[in-house]
């Protein structure tokens, strides 16, 4: 049963990539004019002689789907192509940037996980005003986007206070911290203060339930109560729900790093794309799509792995 | 649980009587409209609204804090920020509408026609849905203002195609439901023709939950278009639109006067808040019976 959903998961996930895949090539089309122009950058005309450099050189007069597959065997191999407005490879501009994104979104994966489950489970299982204030809180964080939240962040912590540089990605580990502890509180925030509110809910149907009940006429500690029966049995929905925030954060960290001139992946998109650079836009519109639909996926599986209850087959 | 659940929640435990009234019923859900309408009447008023011309540069009144000249104060080129906020207004809304209703209506005709014909088209609908769902929208906005150039345009057309799945999957789900109940099988068996019956009673019959999904995707569609321009892709200097007006405050922040970021900033938060209250109430109000 739960290998014939993991094959079905994995048939939408290859239609999704493939149909991905071929729209992120095919815009290349799409556009008025020689699409050879896009990959030159800038928006600007160049010379006919560079033009036919480029058709050759991406095999643009190929049949479609011929070009298509060695641009995606090429991604494969590693080799995006060259981008003509940063003179770099396309794949060095990606390795150069990998570092910080990962390092932006593991930091604010770990800052969701931590305190959104930590806060989530406070309130539900005390009650009283700590329920009061973490739902007060979570509920105001939770309608601040992201972009909101990186000026707010600037504002107050690094020119008000001078906690914090605003701007830059720092280098070494404790530079990284410095630079990048307030782009991944203000990637963070919104989606920790929903993984808390369903941690909460999910915590107090669980404190509620007569299994619970049952535990705690036997006499077990409270500690054991909390770990085993509590907590234990609603991870279901909190797992799930960490997993969408981390497919929230890959495709929302080319804001926060815009905001804050971090330079990573998703300022390369950005700032690719305002150049009209398709060669690099290309790549990492594919690397985002992937890894997205990827946790989406994987978090899908974890979900169904974890309670058995949740039915496999339903579509509507 | 969704945000007004909690918040009514959370108001129930601090206040007690009247005030947990209001908290739960009609007072946020009018206080929700009231913004959304407050906002929408200064955006299509906003030529009679604003002092100033929006994009009037007025180098002897730079960076100046609010005054009476000028309520909310002036930007770094000397522009009137209370002008610009009501301008702005009206990008800041448009787009969102379009995105909203051309989803609204591609994704209702697609729902519905999925649910009554079924077989090969229904799969190849609810299909194609995934595959869009997998697909974050600003990524593809992106990769649509690469190819097209920057500008609001694009992030309509693109985020209108991001925005489907969302309607059409509950409005399918709510179709196959409407189809097998008995009044519509009455009607076929009177001879009623397959599209008259949809058009006349079962889209009839949907249209509370479209305009609840339609509420509350508002929201999250002008985020979406506010920050698809705070990254610089969308509404272009000079214009004035809420995204960008943050955005554009950002030198200002660093310069100790945060006031430009913070107002847009504000009034986004607020009207997304409002729309999703108003989404809530609408949902609670129109579909309560059904669930």
């Amino acid at each position: 049963m739960i290998a014939r959903f993991a094959a079905r998961r994995a048939a939408t996930l290859a239609v999704t990539l493939f149909v991905a895949s071929v729209a992120i090539y095919g815009a290349l089309f799409l556009a008025p004019g020689d699409p050879a122009t896009l990959l030159v950058g800038g928006g600007k005309p160049p010379s006919p002689h560079l033009l036919a450099e480029i058709h050759r050189q991406y095999h643009l007069d190929d049949p479609f789907w011929q070009s298509y597959w060695r641009w995606l065997t090429g991604i494969a191999h590693g080799d995006a192509g060259q981008s003509l407005s940063y003179h770099d490879s396309v794949a060095r501009l990606l390795a150069d940037r990998a570092g910080n994104t990962l390092f932006l979104i593991a930091y604010a994966t770990v800052l969701i996980v931590v305190a959104g489950v930590a806060l989530g489970a406070v309130a539900g299982l005390r009650g009283g005003w700590a329920d009061t204030a973490v739902t007060v809180v979570t509920t105001t964080l939770m309608a601040v986007p992201v972009f909101v939240s990186s000026v707010l962040l600037i504002w107050w912590m690094s020119v008000r206070l001078a906690w914090f540089p605003a701007y830059g990605s720092g280098a070494g580990l404790t530079g990284r911290l410095e630079h990048l502890t307030l782009p991944a509180v203000a990637l963070a925030v919104s989606w920790l203060a929903y993984v808390a509110q369903v941690t909460r809910s999910a915590v107090r149907a669980e404190a509620a339930s007569e299994h619970v009940q049952t535990a705690r006429g036997r006499g077990l500690p409270d500690r054991l109560v909390v770990r085993k029966h509590i907590l234990r049995n609603a991870s279901g929905p909190i797992v799930s729900v960490s997993g969408v925030a981390v497919a929230g954060l890959i495709a929302s960290c080319s804001i926060v790093e815009q905001a804050f001139g971090v330079n990573g992946i998703g300022a390369l998109l950005v700032q690719s794309a305002a150049k009209q650079d398709l060669a690099v836009v290309q790549a990492v519109a594919l690397l985002t799509v992937v890894a997205f639909a990827v946790v989406n996926t994987a978090v899908d599986l974890a979900t169904s792995a974890l309670d058995h209850r949740i039915p496999l087959g339903g579509d509507v | 649980m969704s945000t007004p659940q909690l918040a009514a929640a959370a108001g129930a435990r601090l206040v007690p009587g009247r005030l947990r009234a209001f908290a739960r019923g009609q007072g946020t859900l009018t206080a929700a409209a009231v913004v959304v309408a407050l906002v929408v009447l200064a955006a299509v008023c906003a030529p009679l609204l604003a002092p100033y011309d929006p994009n009037a540069v007025d180098p002897l009144a730079v960076s100046q804090g609010s005054s009476a000249a000028h309520w909310l104060g002036t930007d770094d080129t000397g522009r009137d920020l209370l002008s610009r906020l009501l301008y702005g207004a009206r990008p800041s809304l448009l787009a969102p509408a379009v995105i909203t209703v051309v989803a609204g209506t591609v994704g209702t005709a697609l729902a519905v026609t999925a649910a009554w014909l079924g077989g090969w088209w229904d799969r190849l609908v609810s299909a194609a849905l995934d595959v869009v769902f997998g697909f974050p929208g600003l990524v593809l906005a992106v990769v649509g203002a690469a190819v097209f150039g920057a500008g609001l345009d694009i992030a309509v057309a693109t985020l209108s195609l991001a925005y489907l799945p969302y309607v059409a999957r509950v409005v399918r789900s709510g179709a196959l439901r409407e189809r097998a109940l008995p009044y519509i099988s009455a009607l076929e068996m009177l001879g009623m023709s397959g599209p008259r019956i949809c058009l006349r009673h079962l889209v009839p019959n949907l249209l509370p939950l479209v305009l609840v999904q339609a509420t509350t995707s508002f929201g999250y569609t002008m985020l979406d278009v506010a920050a698809f321009s705070f990254i610089g892709l969308g509404t272009q200097p000079p214009s004035a639109e809420w995204g960008l007006m943050v955005a554009g405050g950002t030198p200002g922040i660093l310069a100790g006067r945060p006031e430009q970021s913070l107002y847009a900033g504000a009034v986004i938060v607020v009207f997304v808040v409002a729309c999703n209250v108003l989404g809530s109430g609408l949902s609670r109000r129109l579909l309560g019976a059904q669930r």
